[in-house]
């Protein structure tokens, strides 16, 4: 095995890619994937499964179109549900994706160069089906336009000091923003799939989403002007998403909900479970298509690391929650407290911290970051885990608030679960045709790690 | 080499290079020999090409700014007019020019308005879509988003004369010079 052979290198961590490559063969490896591979018998019938799996989708929408939100389990006093519940879970997910792109962009880990592309791509995935729920919670969701500020005959305006008009700018925005920030990091690749396709329909599809790219060297200039200030954009955004959305559930009053904590506890959360998500769909894509020289173990292990930072404010989150139960001498917080530990959910609770606390402790060893298998196993575990979370915060604290007189139980219903199950259908279709339609690692920027593409100082000719 | 009747016209000469590095070095040379209108292509994006072909005016920036200025002025100038003018709703007794409510919306509109325009207005400074170009008429540019490196002297350049910059640009080392037909 090459493993054995002992290479002294700077750092003993694995490299970003693995060496040999050139500029042509990055290329050739990537952009294959799109336009040489042929499509497998075992692609069609995973894609038949989750397109199916995505159709469930539209029947419990149709038929929720139909009926109404009466299908589900909502009730009074949880009028919240597994909606909202899917929307926060998918939406932290998405975070990760611009966290890569962005963030790691400003602090320069070229690491993620490997990752960003369909990191990206998750977070526009995970957003669409996000988006889907707070629509279809509304009940009558082809008034869902009223939600945005325009001139109407109604003469009616939102009111601009409600959390949930800001969720409507922010998720909106978020989405927007994460959609041009991936069509600019694609524009380069395009031009690169349009120059190697060989059939005249691909190359004029290509051709058409390049726009006449062309790489010269004043358009280059500009595009990293502008991608580096669409980076310095996106950071405080994505920030800014999570800390909207956990604002619908701390300016109410509901106990468990009214905390200061909320806005770095649901952004590092987001981040935690969309790493795991990350890690989820990279660890069978690059194993599937062979992508192991670019996607390496350095790449596994620091976001298995990433997941161990987030995981322990998470922790914290968790541990001031019980503590402010505590000393804020609030008996509707000691309640909840009392209520999570103790009540009908008590299981879920307990479930929780296991996915989200106990079990990631793992991640401490090396053994458990660089082990495909295991990591995989442990990102599936956090997914569960950071779903449970959002079931605790939005159901514990709705079914038992003030007033025991209206106290109640929340039993999702098989529409429910298709709904859920189906957006996770859509987000896997959609993942499924990305990898075969798009390059999923950015070409141009791989290009960039490779120590050809440094121009010594002393190269440059000065007078 | 006869001229093709199909082209009236020659767009410039192209010049072909297997590094970054000496592409860099020939842009330089290429410049201070006194041609202005030049351009450099490259499959990434290298740092000191843009200077060296003598660009330093980015205007990206400026128009962010912009961009993200009008967004927020008018993100928070929409709330306060529907909020304080138009449609003014008391809630909980709040002040109906309630900005600590506002920040959010101006933020989210700063960001939109302004990522936006970074990126229609780098599209729109580099003249894209382009549906024609004339660098596409060489064979092999397709090697530009690829691996290979080039350098073209515009024939609209005062200094160019077709014998005359072929051999200049023949004494870079180019692994091959075409002529660009426009």
């Amino acid at each position: 095995m090459a493993t054995d052979i002992q290479i002294p290198l700077p750092d003993r961590r694995a490299p970003v890619i693995e060496p040999g490559h050139t500029f042509s063969t990055v290329t050739e490896k990537i952009s294959n994937i799109v336009l040489k591979r042929p499509i497998s018998l075992a692609w069609i019938v995973g894609f038949l499964v989750v397109f199916s799996i995505m159709n469930m989708l539209g029947v419990a929408l149709g038929y929720l179109f139909i009926k109404g939100t009466g299908i589900w389990g909502i009730n009074i006093p949880v009028g919240w549900g597994f909606a909202i519940v899917n929307f926060v879970w998918w939406i932290g997910i998405g975070h990760a994706g611009t966290l890569i792109s962005a963030i790691l962009c400003l602090l320069r880990q070229t690491w993620r160069n490997s990752i960003n592309r369909f990191a990206e791509a998750m977070t526009l995935f995970a957003v669409a089906c996000a988006g889907t729920f707070p629509l279809a919670h509304m009940g009558r969701p082809w008034l869902g336009y009223w939600l945005f500020p325009y001139p109407n005959t109604m003469n009616y305006w939102p009111n601009f000091r409600s959390p949930l008009v800001w969720d409507v700018f922010a998720v909106s925005t978020y989405f927007t923003i994460s959609l041009v920030f991936w069509f600019t990091g694609l524009i380069p690749d395009l031009a690169t799939l349009r120059d190697r396709a060989e059939h005249p329909w691909v190359q004029r599809l290509y051709g058409i989403l390049a726009m006449g790219w062309r790489g010269s060297a004043r358009h280059w200039h500009r595009y990293e002007t502008a991608y580096l200030l669409l980076a310095g954009l996106s950071t405080p955004l994505v920030l800014s998403v999570h800390t909207v959305v956990s604002f619908d559930f701390a300016v109410g009053i509901v106990p468990g909900w009214h905390t200061t904590i909320f806005p770095p506890y649901f952004v590092a959360g987001a981040i935690y479970s969309g790493f795991a998500m990350v890690l989820c769909l990279a660890i069978p894509i690059r194993a599937i298509y062979g992508l192991e020289d670019f996607i390496t173990e350095r790449h596994l292990e620091t976001s298995a690391k990433v997941m161990l930072a987030t995981h322990l404010i998470v922790a914290y989150g968790y541990g001031m929650e019980a503590f402010m139960g505590w000393y804020s001498g609030n008996k509707f917080d000691s309640f909840l407290m009392w209520n999570r530990l103790h009540g009908p959910y008590q299981f879920w609770y307990f479930a929780l911290l296991a996915c989200n606390i106990v079990i990631p402790q793992l991640l401490w060893l090396k053994k458990f970051r660089v082990s495909t298998g295991w990591l995989w196993l442990l990102s599936f575990i956090v997914l569960v885990g950071m779903w449970l979370e959002r079931f605790i915060i939005v159901v514990v604290s709705l079914t038992r608030d003030f007033q025991n007189s209206s106290w109640g139980q929340y039993y999702p219903t098989k529409w429910d679960w298709m709904t859920y199950i189906g957006t996770i259908g859509l987000f896997l279709t959609a993942m499924w045709l990305f990898v075969r339609i798009l390059p999923m690692i950015s070409i141009f920027e791989l290009r960039q790690l490779l120590p050809e593409a440094h121009v010594p100082e002393a190269a440059e000719v000065k007078e | 080499m006869s001229e093709s009747p199909v082209y009236s016209s020659v767009y410039g000469l192209m010049a072909e290079f297997d590094s970054a590095q000496e592409l860099v070095q020939a842009a330089h040379k290429t410049h201070e020999a006194g041609y202005k209108k030049i351009d450099a292509y490259s499959p990434f994006p290298i740092e000191g090409l843009a200077e060296a072909i003598g660009f330093h005016k980015n205007r990206v920036p400026l128009v962010v700014l912009i961009g993200g200025l009008i967004g927020g002025l008018s993100g928070y100038m929409l709330q306060y007019w529907v909020a304080a003018i138009t449609y003014p709703t008391n809630v909980g007794g709040r002040p109906f020019h309630s900005w600590p409510s506002f920040i959010i919306v101006t933020f989210e509109m700063t960001i939109l308005f302004g990522g936006l325009s970074a990126v229609f207005g780098m599209l729109a400074l580099n003249g894209l879509p382009m549906p024609y170009h004339p660098v596409f008429n060489v064979p092999e540019f397709r090697q530009a988003s690829e691996s290979k490196f080039f350098l073209v002297v515009f024939s609209s350049d005062p200094k160019y004369d077709s014998a005359g910059t072929r051999s200049f640009l023949q004494g870079l080392a180019p692994r091959m010079i075409a002529e660009v037909p426009s």
